[in-house]
């Protein structure tokens, strides 16, 4: 056998490099987070006056904060539902129906997925543009021939729900080709039965399909919850910075600007701790509720 | 279901298809046409054609605008992250998947744990961590190392992609048999002989996964490289984003197009020649950032 010391060597030069890249670049500055958020901390001196829970409570008093908090939810809420019905509809049409150019949908489908998010921004800027934007010339077809250019962007009442469309168009097809996936381990004998006693596709979707890709669709549902927070920073950075007058400010952009441009740290980090303990509770309590009897077939 | 209805319900299934499909090829492809526009072609109809082909923007947006610059500034830190992360991530995943070692479970835990973590959350304290970095180095020799450096924004796209890569490689170490490897010490292969010439190769099916997702979101990247990188130099999808904070001010619509242009033509290029892999490989990895 070899030798005890050349296996720990090898075993030692293989991890290590990882482990400790791994400490450095996240574990330490996850930690910082926690620490930090007790700190009040501003600008490039290194003042740091602990401060404990104080920052939290500057948090709980903070409007801007509730509102970016209403806006994270409610995106939260519109993005799940209507890419989850669209992604399962689209799901189930590609895998059950015989359709002539599948694969090119499938294709076409998956492209807004891998394109950078800066992309899709200026992609939606130019849709969503009051003079020159391709949805408000649709729509003037349909409206009065002097109306007022509709400002997707610039409204206080309209911006999240453009931000809701961007970010739908962005994920149906990750999630559509996610769905395919656990919808092919489903056995065609159970359609084949189902057709045989004249139950309808919509009742087979609801009672076989649906049951036995739950635990998929489960899953999913976290991760709506994970990345719609992460993405709905990463969109409305690019596409708006928290325009009009903060009426599109979600929980990290508002820690970002407070924590990087803004330069208060600790009232950052604060931010921080308390979205990523709500993201985990949230799904913690999502993952609860959805949960059943795992169908065997 | 009669004849009719059973008409119907294929038309409205295609119907349902197209829309999607048109929502997604007129943007994506109006892009590619307004990037050869003049700019006078901006102001009326949006939907009209280009009048001819308007090279002039894309000269305008590799020069002026400097997406040349960024465009290699963004191929190198993606080649060089790819790099880093492989070097570490392959072994390190095939010994935590094969053997047992005094902390061999906190490893596993603690990169499960990371993946939880995303660089949303800890951008801000790694940049703080660099600035007091370059403040001591100031000190010390007299000028700054770690910000506007493009080997450390690779380093840091490396290593917040080694939780995720390092599961995914893992559970397919797991999955080969140990008979491979008993035989190439048997036939006297070394530890490090045996990884390298029998087990990575075999696992060429999920390096590829790893490799394709990682540029994709390396390429795409913002948030990291935007933080980090203060200075002139700039990934693409910042100097996109400058871009487009420009054109707001003085409309310069073609230039921007055409930098959109250069930064989505790699991707969909790539796309295209892999979609069946990356849509598969979906399914081993299932988690996205």
């Amino acid at each position: 056998m070899k030798s005890k010391r050349g296996k720990n060597g090898f075993i030692a030069v293989c991890i290590l490099p990882s482990v400790i890249l791994f400490i450095i670049f996240m574990l330490i500055p996850t930690v910082n987070v926690f620490k930090m958020s007790m700190y009040k901390w501003g600008g490039f001196s290194n003042n740091k006056t602990f401060v404990g829970m104080n920052n939290f409570k500057i948090l709980f008093q903070d409007d801007k904060f509730y509102r970016s908090f209403q806006n994270s939810i409610l995106l939260i809420v519109l993005v799940t539902i209507v890419t989850m019905a669209f992604a399962l509809i689209f799901a189930a049409i590609l895998s059950r129906e015989k359709i002539k150019g599948q694969n090119f949908f499938r294709i076409i489908f998956y492209i807004p997925n891998i394109l950078s998010v800066v992309v899709i921004s200026a992609i939606f800027s130019a849709i969503y543009d009051p003079n020159q934007g391709l949805l408000n010339s649709i729509l003037s077809v349909f409206r009065a021939k002097d109306a007022a250019p509709i400002l997707w962007l610039g409204n206080q009442r309209l911006v999240v729900y453009s931000l809701v469309i961007a970010m739908v168009w962005q994920a149906i097809g990750y999630y559509m080709v996610m769905y395919m996936a656990s919808m092919a381990g489903v056995p065609e004998s159970l359609y084949e039965s189902a057709n045989l006693e004249g139950a309808g596709k919509i009742y087979q979707f609801f009672h076989i399909t649906l049951p036995l890709i739950w635990t998929n669709v489960r899953t999913t549902l976290t991760f709506f919850i994970i990345s719609t927070i992460n993405l709905s920073f990463l969109f409305v950075q690019a596409m708006t910075s928290g325009k009009p007058d903060g009426a599109s400010e979600v929980f990290l952009s508002y820690m970002y600007g407070q924590a990087y441009t803004n330069s208060s740290y600790g009232y950052g980090m604060a931010i921080g701790v308390v979205v990523f303990l709500f993201s985990f509770g949230l799904a913690g309590l999502v993952n609860l509720v959805t949960k059943r009897e795992p169908l065997e077939f | 279901m009669d004849k009719t209805s059973r008409r119907l319900y294929k038309l409205f299934i295609y119907v349902a298809l197209l829309a999607l499909a048109v929502s997604i090829i007129v943007p994506v492809g109006w892009v590619f046409l307004a990037s050869i526009k003049e700019n006078s072609e901006f102001y009326g109809n949006p939907w009209a054609m280009p009048k001819g082909v308007y090279i002039q923007n894309f000269i305008d947006a590799f020069a002026e605008a400097r997406m040349g610059d960024y465009f290699m500034n963004s191929v190198i830190v993606t080649a060089l992250a790819l790099l880093l992360l492989l070097v570490l991530a392959l072994p390190a995943a095939y010994v935590l998947a094969r053997y047992r070692f005094p902390g061999s479970k906190l490893c596993n835990i603690m990169f499960m744990g990371g993946l939880f973590i995303n660089v949303n959350y800890i951008v801000v304290p790694i940049f703080l961590m660099f600035v007091d970095g370059d403040r001591w180095l100031n000190q010390v020799i007299g000028k700054g190392f770690f910000l506007n450096n493009l080997f450390i924004v690779a380093l840091v796209y490396a290593s917040t992609a080694l939780p995720f890569t390092i599961y995914l490689l893992s559970g397919f170490f797991i999955t080969i048999p140990k008979d491979y490897e008993e035989a190439a010490f048997v036939d006297g292969c070394g530890y490090w002989r045996t990884m390298i010439q029998v087990m990575m190769p075999m696992a060429r099916p999920s390096i590829i996964t790893v490799i394709l997702f990682n540029f994709l979101s390396f390429w795409n990247e913002y948030i990291i490289s935007m933080t980090l990188l203060t200075g002139e130099e700039q990934t693409l999808p910042v100097g996109l984003m400058r871009l487009m904070q420009a054109q707001q001010a003085a409309a310069n619509y073609g230039r921007l197009y055409a930098g959109l242009v250069i930064v989505m033509l790699p991707v969909l290029i790539l796309y295209i020649c892999v979609q069946k892999k990356l849509t598969e490989g979906m399914s081993l990895g299932g988690l996205k950032g």
